[in-house]
């Protein structure tokens, strides 16, 4: 059973369709209980960064996700649910994210010819994302397997070791996904992605610790 | 260089997509559902639903489509038409619906541009422009499906748009719209100088290589396809595969 975090924010409609579709067991949550004794959660997110760890702190689950993530359970952030994992985000100011990852959500390279040929900011659309071979949820991603996104700034993780799979915008390479052992977030949409996105969503249900 | 986006885009009445000329003269060519879920399953980046007559509620509404379509359909879905209010967006988000496209109501009221995206993030709200050539390198913006006009100059209000929050563009040449003739290039191109945010053009392409054209001049970054997928005078691989032959790059 996942339990989805349900904070306002996100759309729980189409995570709940993707994993309908998997055929795996799911309920949507918003009691800090539920989610500190849940074996395996899923944290969406959408819109601003400031505002979502509002929405999530306000209900009083920042705390109880941050326990479960502490105890080992697999934890999945995706979008800005990635970048909430992180310490930080400079969207908008500074914001303190959950923490469990140590990082800064920063904006996205711009590109420097603006005319023509690069990624316009936001960063809409589907990108080719590289693993790391020997990462052992994402290793097996095959090369070139493109997902969707939709985002101005990505959860840049201060240890390279917690990046496990990477997009180039503009020049750079820029985290797609980032794993601190049970903690793995997806800066794009699995539920948006296509087949390639149920096979990532697939991954983090089958993820063991 | 990042891949481009080809999106299907579904005129929505009553039950039934619908595609007409210049936005006019319209004619049923299938219903949302199977035409949506063969544009999946062959793989399309996107979709885009537009409600021709604004029926937002009630029986057979555009937002039963899309409730329907997200049961199946794992890609990005775009709703427009009769988004009106931040209630209607959120309405829209609850069926499946990734982003809104918003026309008429940002005319009316253009901040409504900023609050949508200040509750819902820009990458939520698509601002569409339905734009009449006026005059060389001039084009006023339309509404309610290029029945009315505005006095509005379109390079101006995507400035405005841009600022207040869109997070993308969504051009639709009315003059190219449904004839096949070729994207408006000059359109296009004006208009994705005139902002950063990512531009997705509509209208006017009949065949795969119109759209290579596009591309290829940088005039956009997404373009939307319909009668082309509609009338089966190509399929999406067909389509992609002529792109992929020229060099651009796409999703595969």
């Amino acid at each position: 059973m996942i339990h989805v975090i349900d904070y306002g924010r996100g759309n729980l409609f189409s995570i709940g369709q993707a994993l309908r579709h998997l055929g795996v067991p799911f309920k949507l949550t918003s009691d800090a209980g539920q989610i500190r004794e849940s074996s395996r959660l899923l944290l969406p997110g959408v819109g601003a960064f400031g505002d979502a760890m509002a929405g999530l702190t306000e209900r009083g689950l920042a705390d109880a996700v941050r326990d479960a993530a502490h105890r080992d359970i697999p934890l999945l952030g995706i979008c800005v649910g990635a970048q909430m994992l992180l310490s930080r985000s400079e969207e908008f100011g500074l914001h303190k994210g959950l923490d469990l990852i140590n990082g800064t959500v920063r904006r996205l390279p711009e590109p420097y010819d603006g005319a023509t040929g690069q990624t316009r900011i936001p960063n809409v659309g589907w990108r080719a994302i590289e693993s790391k071979q020997d990462d052992p949820v994402l290793g097996t991603v095959p090369a070139n397997s493109m997902a969707y996104f939709v985002h101005s700034l990505a959860p840049m993780a201060d240890d390279q070791n917690h990046i496990v799979a990477t997009i180039t915008i503009n020049g750079e390479k820029i985290p797609a996904a980032i794993r601190k052992g049970n903690i793995l977030g997806y800066q794009f949409h699995p539920e948006k992605s296509g087949p390639t996105g149920l096979d990532l969503l697939q991954r983090f249900v089958e993820m063991k610790v | 260089m990042s891949p481009h986006r080809i999106i299907a885009r579904l005129d929505i009445k009553g039950p039934n997509v619908i595609k007409g000329i210049h936005l006019e003269g319209l004619r049923i060519v299938g219903k949302p559902g199977e035409l949506a879920l063969r544009y999946y399953e062959q793989g399309i980046d996107e979709i885009i639903y537009m409600d021709t007559v604004a029926s937002l509620y009630g029986r057979n509404s555009i937002l039963n489509v899309v409730e329907e379509a997200a049961r199946d359909i794992f890609v990005p879905l775009t709703v427009g038409g009769g988004i009106r209010t931040v209630d209607d967006i959120v309405t829209a988000l609850r069926s499946g619906a990734d982003k809104v496209a918003i026309n008429t109501a940002a005319v009316t009221r253009p901040e409504f541009i900023d609050e949508a995206s200040r509750s819902f993030g820009s990458q939520c709200i698509v601002l569409s422009v339905e734009a009449k050539r006026r005059a060389p390198g001039k084009w006023e913006a339309l509404t309610d499906n290029g029945r009315e006009t505005t006095g509005i100059d379109v390079m101006e209000w995507i400035a405005e748009a841009e600022q207040r929050g869109a997070g993308e563009i969504l051009i639709t040449s009315v003059d190219q719209e449904g004839t096949k003739k070729g994207a408006d290039i000059d359109l296009f191109s004006a208009v994705r100088q005139r902002v950063s945010i990512p531009v997705i053009g509509c209208g006017g392409i009949g065949k795969p290589m119109d759209a290579v054209n596009a591309f290829k001049r940088n005039a956009i970054d997404a373009i939307t396809c319909a009668s082309i997928f509609h009338y089966n005078t190509c399929t999406v691989p067909q389509f992609k595969a002529v792109l992929a032959e020229h060099d651009v790059p796409i999703r595969q």
